[in-house]
Formats: C-alpha cells, sequence, structure tokens
C-alpha cells in the first residue's frame, strides 16, 4: 500500500492528511501524523471522505441545461463544447454591459489567487467569496482595532490558563488541531468557560457553563469591561504601551454595570464579576475568543470588537497563552508564495456591485465583498446590471438568507455557471456546471500557512479521477484560453503552477514528498510585546477609538441597544453547525448522512408545552419569509426565548437522494439584512412561529 | 480475557464519532453496520452543573463469549495469542446467531455482503505495529488500546489524580 501526503478538505479547515492508496483506490485517510497537533487523528468527516470518492451521486460529466431552470433537464456535454458554450456567453454580456457585469464568488480557497486573476483580467470589480456571510463583521472588527483582518489572528489554546467561548462550538464545529490543544490543555488545568444559548458538546466539556439569553452577548461584555476597569483588573503596562482611546472607553461603559446586564442578558451580576475576575487572574494567559461564524446580528461588529477589546484589556495579544498575531513568511525574511496577482493586470477602476469600498459600504472588506447583497444587485440592476455569474464550489442559494429572492435573482441572469463536485442547490439552476474532480483526485495551488510557525502544505493529486472531471485550476485555464487572456495563466500543468508558485523560494516540490509539508522556521515567533508589536493601525496601537470607524462617519462605542426580543408567541432562529456536516455540501455523503441525516427544531420544553408539541412530532416553522416542516426536540439545553435548528438541510435537489426534502432549510426562514458596519448578514434576527403539524 | 483492550477515558470524549466513522471505512463497511457506537447518556444537570457522558462501545472480547457458544459455524473465533476474537468471514454464513446472542449488539449486520461483521481489535493493524483505526482517529486521544493487565493500574492513576485534585481545590 502507498501512503501520501495530502491536505482534507471535506471542510474549510484544511488539516493535513496521510491516504492510504492501492490500486488507484483510496483505503483510508488519516491525519498526517508528522505534524504537530493532528498525530494521524481526524473528524468524521476527513474519514468520510472515501465516501465522497465512490459516491455515485457526485457530479460525472459537464451538463448544458435543456430545459426551462431549475426543472432539472440537462444534456451531458464534452469539455470542450461546455467551455466554448460558457465563453460565448461570457463574451456576449461583456461586449454589452461590459466586464463589470460578470460577478464571480467562490468559497475561499487555496486557488483563490486564480479567480481573481480571472476577475480582473475580465476587467469587472465583482468577485465574492462566503466570507461575508461567515465571519465578514469578525474581518471588519479586527481590522477597525489592529488593522489586521480577522485570518492575520490565532489562539494559543494550549498554553491558556483560561479560555472563555462564546458560542465557539470547538468540541462540535471541529479543528483538528485545536481539539487536541484544548483537551490537552484542559487535561493540565486549563479553565474553560462556556457562554451560549444552548448547551452544546462543548458546555458539556466546560468547567462553566452560562446560559446566556440570546443577542445579549454585547451587555455581557460591556458589563465585563465595567466590572474589569473599575476594579483596576487590566494589564496596565499593556494598555498603556499599546492601546489608544481607554480612556474614552472607560467613560463609556461606565452605566453598563453588572446589575444592568443581568437584566439583559439572565446571567446573574455575580457570574459576570466572578468571570472578570478570574480572567484577570490568568492574564495574560488568558482567551476571550474572538469566534468564527459571526453573522448573527446587525450589531456583529461591535460584538467582536468587544471580544477582542477584553483581549487587550487583559494584555492577551501576543502572549503565550493569549491571542497572537500570525507570522507570514516575509515576517521571518522569506520569499513567499508568487500568487498570479501580482502580476500587471489590468487595472479596473469600476465600483464593486454591492457598493463595498464606496461610501455607500466603507467599512467591510472589499477583498471579498458582501455576497449577501449579490441578489439585491441583480435584481435592481443597482448600480448596474449583473448579467453573467461564475459560481465555484459555493452555494450562493443556501448559503445566503432567503432561498425564495435568491432564486428569482439568479433566473433573472443571462450567464450561470458552476464549477462544483456534487449537484448543489445553485448547481441546480445553471445554464453550465462543470464538475470539478474532488481533493483525493487533484492537486491545487500550494498553501502557505501563517502562523507561530509559517509553513507550506501541498495538495496532491493523491488517485486519478473517478468521472469525467477537471482541477478547477485546469478548468479556469481553459476559460482563460478561449477569453483572450490566457498570458495572465502561465501555467499548463500542476507542475508548472507550483513552479511559478515557489520560484525564487529555494524550496521544490520534492521537499514536500517526505511529510508532505515544508517548515518556513522552527522555533515560534513571538514579537516582543515592549517594542515589538506591529500593529497596522494609523497609530500604530489597538485603536479602541478607530480611525477606521470614525473617518467614515462610523461611531466607535455606539449605545448598547438590545437586539429586538421576540414577541410572546414568536421565538428567534438560532442556527448551527455540528460535527457531521460543513456547510452545505456534506449533507449527501452517504457516511456523513448516515451520522446526522436531517435537522431537528430545539424548542424549550416549557415553551412546546405551551404549544402543545411533544418531543419527536412534526412542527410547521413559519417565519415572515417563509414555511418550513421539521420535527421538534423538545429539551430544557435551550433558552425559552429561541428555537434551533442546524444549517443545510431541507434540500430540493431531487438526484441528491439521500438529503433530498430532509428536515428544514434555515435560508427558506431567514431574512436578507446585514450589519451594514461589520459586513455579514443578521442571520438569526428572524423571528418564527412554531405549531404543531397534527 | 484478551491481552488488550479498548479502553477510553469517556471524560474526553467529545461525541465526534470519527472512531467510528474511520472503523467502517477501515473495514469496508457502508451505511448500517457499525462495529463500534457512541452512547450519549445526558446532558443532565447534577448538583447544578451539567454533566454529559460519552461511553465507546465496541466488542469486549469477552473470556467465555457468547457469541462463539452461538455460531454454528465455527466462523467465531479466539486468537490464540493475544484472545482477540473475530470472525472468519468465509465462514460466516450470514444467520445472525451471535447478533442474538451477543448483550452488547457488538456484531452488527453487513447487508451487502449479507454477513455479520464485529469489531477484531484492528488484528491486522496491530500486528503491523499501528494502532487500531478508531484509535488513531480519535481528535482527543479519549481511546487508547491498553494491554489488559495495565488497566488497573490506569484506572488507579486516574483515580488518585482525582483525589489529589478534589484536596487542593
Ligand atoms: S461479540 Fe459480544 S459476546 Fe462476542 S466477544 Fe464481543 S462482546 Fe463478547
Ligand atoms: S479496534 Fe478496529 S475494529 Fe475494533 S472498533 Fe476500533 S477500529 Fe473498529
Ligand atoms: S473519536 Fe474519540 S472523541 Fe470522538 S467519539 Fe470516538 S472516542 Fe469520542
Amino acid at each position: 500500500m502507498q501512503q501520501e501526503y495530502s491536505i482534507c478538505f471535506m471542510c474549510s479547515v484544511r488539516c493535513p492528511i496521510k491516504v492510504m492508496v492501492k490500486n488507484d483506490d483510496v483505503q483510508l485517510i488519516e491525519g498526517n501524523p508528522h505534524a504537530a497537533g493532528i498525530e494521524g487523528s481526524i473528524c468524521p468527516k476527513g474519514a468520510a471522505g472515501v465516501s465522497l470518492l465512490h459516491d455515485e451521486q457526485r457530479l460525472k460529466k459537464p451538463l448544458i441545461r435543456t430545459g426551462p431552470r431549475g426543472a432539472g433537464q440537462w444534456r451531458e456535454a464534452s469539455w470542450e463544447e461546455a467551455l466554448d458554450y460558457v465563453a460565448e456567453k461570457i463574451k456576449q454580456i461583456k461586449d454589452t454591459y461590459g466586464g463589470r457585469s460578470i460577478a464571480f464568488t467562490e468559497r475561499a480557497q487555496l486557488n483563490s489567487h486564480i479567480s481573481k486573476t480571472f476577475m480582473q483580467a475580465i476587467g469587472s470589480p465583482n468577485y465574492f467569496t462566503h466570507d461575508s456571510c461567515c465571519k465578514g463583521s469578525l474581518n471588519t472588527a479586527f481590522r477597525s482595532l489592529t488593522g489586521y483582518a480577522d485570518s492575520s489572528f490565532g489562539v494559543d489554546l494550549e498554553r491558556s490558563k483560561h479560555v472563555i467561548l462564546y458560542g465557539r462550538n470547538y468540541f462540535e464545529s471541529i479543528e483538528l488541531k485545536a481539539v487536541k490543544q484544548l483537551t490537552r490543555a484542559m487535561e493540565n488545568g486549563t479553565k474553560l468557560t462556556y457562554i451560549d444559548p444552548r448547551v452544546t458538546v462543548t458546555a458539556t466539556k466546560a468547567d462553566k457553563y452560562l446560559m446566556i439569553r440570546p443577542g445579549t452577548d454585547l451587555a455581557l461584555n460591556y458589563a465585563l469591561m465595567h466590572v474589569i476597569i473599575e476594579e483596576e483588573l487590566y494589564d496596565k503596562e499593556f494598555v498603556d504601551r499599546w492601546v489608544s482611546g481607554f480612556d474614552e472607553l472607560k467613560k463609556f461603559v461606565e452605566p453598563y454595570t453588572p446589575a444592568w446586564a443581568e437584566q439583559e442578558t439572565g446571567i446573574p451580576a455575580a457570574e459576570i464579576i466572578n468571570l472578570a475576575r478570574e480572567a484577570s487572574a490568568a492574564k495574560p494567559s488568558v482567551i476571550f475568543h474572538y469566534g468564527y461564524r459571526s453573522s448573527h446580528y446587525t450589531n456583529e461588529i461591535y460584538v467582536r470588537r468587544s471580544l477582542i477589546i477584553l483581549n487587550a484589556l487583559m494584555g492577551s495579544i501576543e502572549a503565550p497563552g493569549g491571542i497572537f498575531i500570525k507570522k507570514s513568511a516575509k515576517d521571518i525574511s522569506k520569499q513567499p508564495l508568487h500568487k498570479l496577482t501580482e502580476q500587471d493586470l489590468p487595472k479596473v477602476n469600476e465600483e464593486r456591485c454591492d457598493g463595498v469600498g464606496t461610501a455607500k459600504f466603507p467599512t467591510a472588506d472589499p477583498a471579498h465583498g458582501v455576497v449577501q447583497l449579490l441578489p439585491q444587485a441583480i435584481l435592481t440592476e443597482d448600480p448596474y446590471p449583473i448579467k453573467g455569474l461564475i459560481v465555484w464550489r459555493h452555494d450562493p442559494m443556501l448559503s445566503i438568507p432567503d432561498y425564495q429572492t435568491n432564486k428569482e435573482a439568479l433566473n433573472k441572469l443571462d450567464l450561470l455557471v458552476v464549477i462544483d463536485i456534487h449537484f448543489s442547490e445553485t448547481a441546480w439552476m445553471a445554464d453550465v456546471i462543470l464538475p470539478e474532480s474532488i481533493y483525493l483526485e487533484r492537486g491545487d495551488s500550494i498553501q502557505e500557512v501563517s502562523g507561530l510557525k509559517p509553513s507550506l502544505f501541498m495538495r496532491k493529486p493523491v488517485v486519478s479521477p473517478r468521472y469525467d472531471t477537471k482541477p478547477g485550476w485546469e478548468i479556469m485555464k481553459l476559460l482563460a484560453d478561449r477569453l483572450g487572456i490566457s498570458k495572465y495563466f502561465p501555467y499548463n500543468s500542476l507542475e508548472e503552477l507550483w513552479a511559478y508558485q515557489l520560484a525564487g523560494t529555494g524550496i521544490t516540490p520534492e521537499d514536500f514528498a517526505a511529510k508532505g509539508f515544508v517548515t518556513l522556521c522552527q522555533e515560534p515567533v513571538f514579537w516582543d510585546r515592549r517594542d515589538g508589536l506591529k500593529f497596522k493601525t494609523p497609530s500604530g496601537k489597538i485603536e479602541l477609538v478607530s480611525s477606521l470607524l470614525e473617518q467614515n462617519g462610523l461611531p466607535s462605542f455606539p449605545a448598547y441597544e438590545p437586539v429586538k426580543p421576540p414577541a410572546e408567541g414568536t421565538f428567534r432562529l438560532l442556527i448551527g453547525r455540528n460535527v457531521a456536516h460543513t456547510h452545505v455540501s456534506t449533507q449527501n455523503n452517504p457516511l456523513l448522512n448516515e451520522l446526522v441525516s436531517e435537522n431537528l427544531l430545539w424548542i424549550n420544553n416549557q415553551a412546546a408545552a405551551k404549544l402543545g408539541i411533544k418531543d419527536g412530532q412534526l412542527v410547521e416553522v413559519t417565519s415572515q419569509r417563509g414555511k418550513e416542516a421539521i420535527r421538534a426536540f423538545v429539551t430544557d439545553l435551550i433558552h425559552p426565548e429561541a428555537v434551533f435548528m442546524l444549517h443545510g438541510f431541507g434540500r430540493r435537489v431531487p438526484t441528491q437522494t439521500r438529503c433530498y426534502n430532509k428536515g428544514a432549510s434555515d435560508t427558506m426562514l431567514q431574512v436578507n439584512i446585514t450589519d451594514r458596519v461589520g459586513g455579514s448578514p443578521a442571520l438569526q434576527h428572524v423571528h418564527v412561529t412554531v405549531r404543531p403539524v397534527a | 480475557m484478551s491481552k488488550f483492550i479498548l479502553f477510553q477515558d469517556e471524560k474526553k470524549c467529545i461525541s465526534c464519532r470519527s472512531c467510528q466513522v474511520q472503523c467502517k471505512v477501515n473495514k469496508g463497511l457502508g451505511v448500517g453496520p457499525k462495529p463500534n457506537q457512541i452512547i450519549e447518556v445526558g446532558p443532565v444537570e447534577v448538583n447544578g452543573r451539567l454533566k454529559a457522558n460519552y461511553v465507546f462501545l465496541s466488542c469486549f472480547h469477552c473470556d467465555n463469549p457468547w457469541c462463539i457458544a452461538a455460531c454454528p459455524n465455527g466462523a467465531i473465533q479466539k486468537r490464540e495469542e493475544d484472545g482477540v476474537i473475530f470472525i472468519d468471514q468465509d465462514r460466516c454464513a450470514g444467520c445472525k446467531s451471535c447478533i442474538m446472542a451477543c448483550p452488547w449488539s457488538a456484531p452488527q449486520w453487513d447487508a451487502r455482503k449479507g454477513k455479520a461483521v464485529k469489531c477484531d481489535l484492528c488484528k491486522d493493524r496491530i500486528d503491523a505495529g499501528l494502532k487500531p483505526a478508531c484509535v488513531t482517529a480519535c481528535p482527543t486521544n479519549s481511546l487508547r488500546l491498553v494491554r489488559t493487565e495495565d488497566l488497573p493500574d490506569t484506572k488507579r492513576v486516574r483515580f488518585v489524580r482525582e483525589l489529589v485534585a478534589r484536596e487542593v481545590s
């Protein structure tokens, strides 16, 4: 049996893997034993990669639509024909409306530099990723305080003395390395506090679980700051040296007492005071975890800012056991990987169709845009028409709130092209589907991983494609050839793509053979906390009063406004993840579907009793946008104001037989409302009613 | 008893079921049979604190296995050197007697092959110097393959550790 090293892609974490291969077939997938903090372990999704490879329901051949949109009528086509068709349509749109009328959206990935290059070469600013629907506001929060995006920060769980998680459900939304670090840390005495309106597996492992009223994290944090400042529990040296705007903060949090927060959050004032003191006792090795998916409410950016500020007050930034700034190759004086975007590409001066980066939407990150505004832009043609959309392994139909409106928007397009590995809800609406090989069958651009020890990882093909599929980087190149922009894609093979990236680094593809990765430095790099921190804000400090926000007329400390509580008889719809599934991409995987085959509606037992709902009963959930049927899970493990469901079910594509029509779709119920400062949609904004179905 | 046993520190288990999926993949099983399972108990509130247990259950590799007694074809066997109980797939006639006999539902029905399948402690992997598939996969190191004779020690050590912790806190 051969052993090959590669990178998983069953979710977005991209853990390093070892793949056992026999006769061009995968036998078993384990974590890469050489990768520190992985050591052979794997999550169920990673293990189930084998059943993705062998899945008969994958996309197998290019398809061209023959019937009306969404009717599921297709004919198989050759790659030549499908690509010619797409290129012809793109040319037509470009000639009639200009390059800006083509938009592109993808799940950020190793080849994103190729996608960005493609868009710039055809003259469109409208490149999107799914990021705004996930962590858009977290990104803006970090930039507003430190000048760095969220992706430049990491948490040093292993050395932390006290980790405080706000709904960051580490033990169900597994990142292998983090899970290993956290369990090891807890064995050595690290304290875990978990705050969530719902009891998750993480809650059951925590030393302290606090059930918070949904939507009130900001109130809790203002009160924590109040106590920390009043009792002088903060790291004075760090705050004096690295924080600006402390006096303004001090004044601002004065009215937000623990007694006030108790009313708002339902957490006893004594617990709040206790948490502030305990956190301070562990400083600077304490983590107020800033979260990952941060697209809950319209005030999301301020919630995320408050968490980062708490870390700043604890002096935990760049402290062992705190949160750290990831170091890139450049930071340790190594030549970084080359990206296609470094080329002399045509300048695109058009404004983005979502307004991001203009006065309309000044603070969200134009690097990935605000994708949930795309359906509106298509429908209203404001500021200009969007006629073509290319979608690469992203499923806007189910990722952007409000299914019906998304459908209308996609129906209005002249061209919808989907590159994917299976029939997503968006692929079902497409004109042309270009099937991609799965991660075990293809290689991708080399990955540069920044961190305390920056390193390079390689995904390479470990078996040959099962069907008539191609790697995405090749699909993009073949499209570019047909559009007369191939000079910006100076590669003809995976080897040439790698050679382009590695030029001048002194590293060769062979260097990856022994372990699957190359570490660029041996010891973790921490910057000196007295003089060596390099914040990218104008002042070089952590700006509590943020120049990014203030210059755009936005307040750094808006007065607390409660997120509208649900009226009597209605519930806030909370959504989340579990360990079996990634977003909307794994529900049809045979082994993962076996683990979790539908979602349930968690509802508090007292609320359920009032409504006459019994455990396991079918219920109807109704919002202002839609109606879904789902079975109830009646429990005291959720706050009475809320109901909860897993994201990603209620699927409408019949060819995905295992997940077809199972459970309910959250996007069918959600309203599309955005945190206008941070950029995330408020996915938990919607209120619903629930009634038993007789 | 067998020389080895799968020992689970259920405090560390997060009910992720990597052990289950990896076991199935390693044995080439599809949807249906589960040679190991996680039994979830809780969460319930005990003295103001939430408690939940996630208990790993596969085959115990018993001293006097009911499954062996029940099998009319002599398909279930005990490996001499280490006491591992395994099913000789060539001899299994698919009568399901072992499935009915085992009090722990350890043998499982593989409908695709029409045979019973059960945990064999990954004897092929052990022989090759590897850990069982479930043990390697476990993201929290909750699972370990331990020698049976080491087991009392392990328990005692854990007990003492807990005792010490109780006194200092
Ligand atoms: S299958 Fe059941 S009866 Fe047989 S050895 Fe295992 S636990 Fe014992
Ligand atoms: S030891 Fe092997 S066969 Fe037994 S449960 Fe673990 S993975 Fe399955
Ligand atoms: S893999 Fe480990 S943590 Fe996950 S369910 Fe199995 S024993 Fe528990």
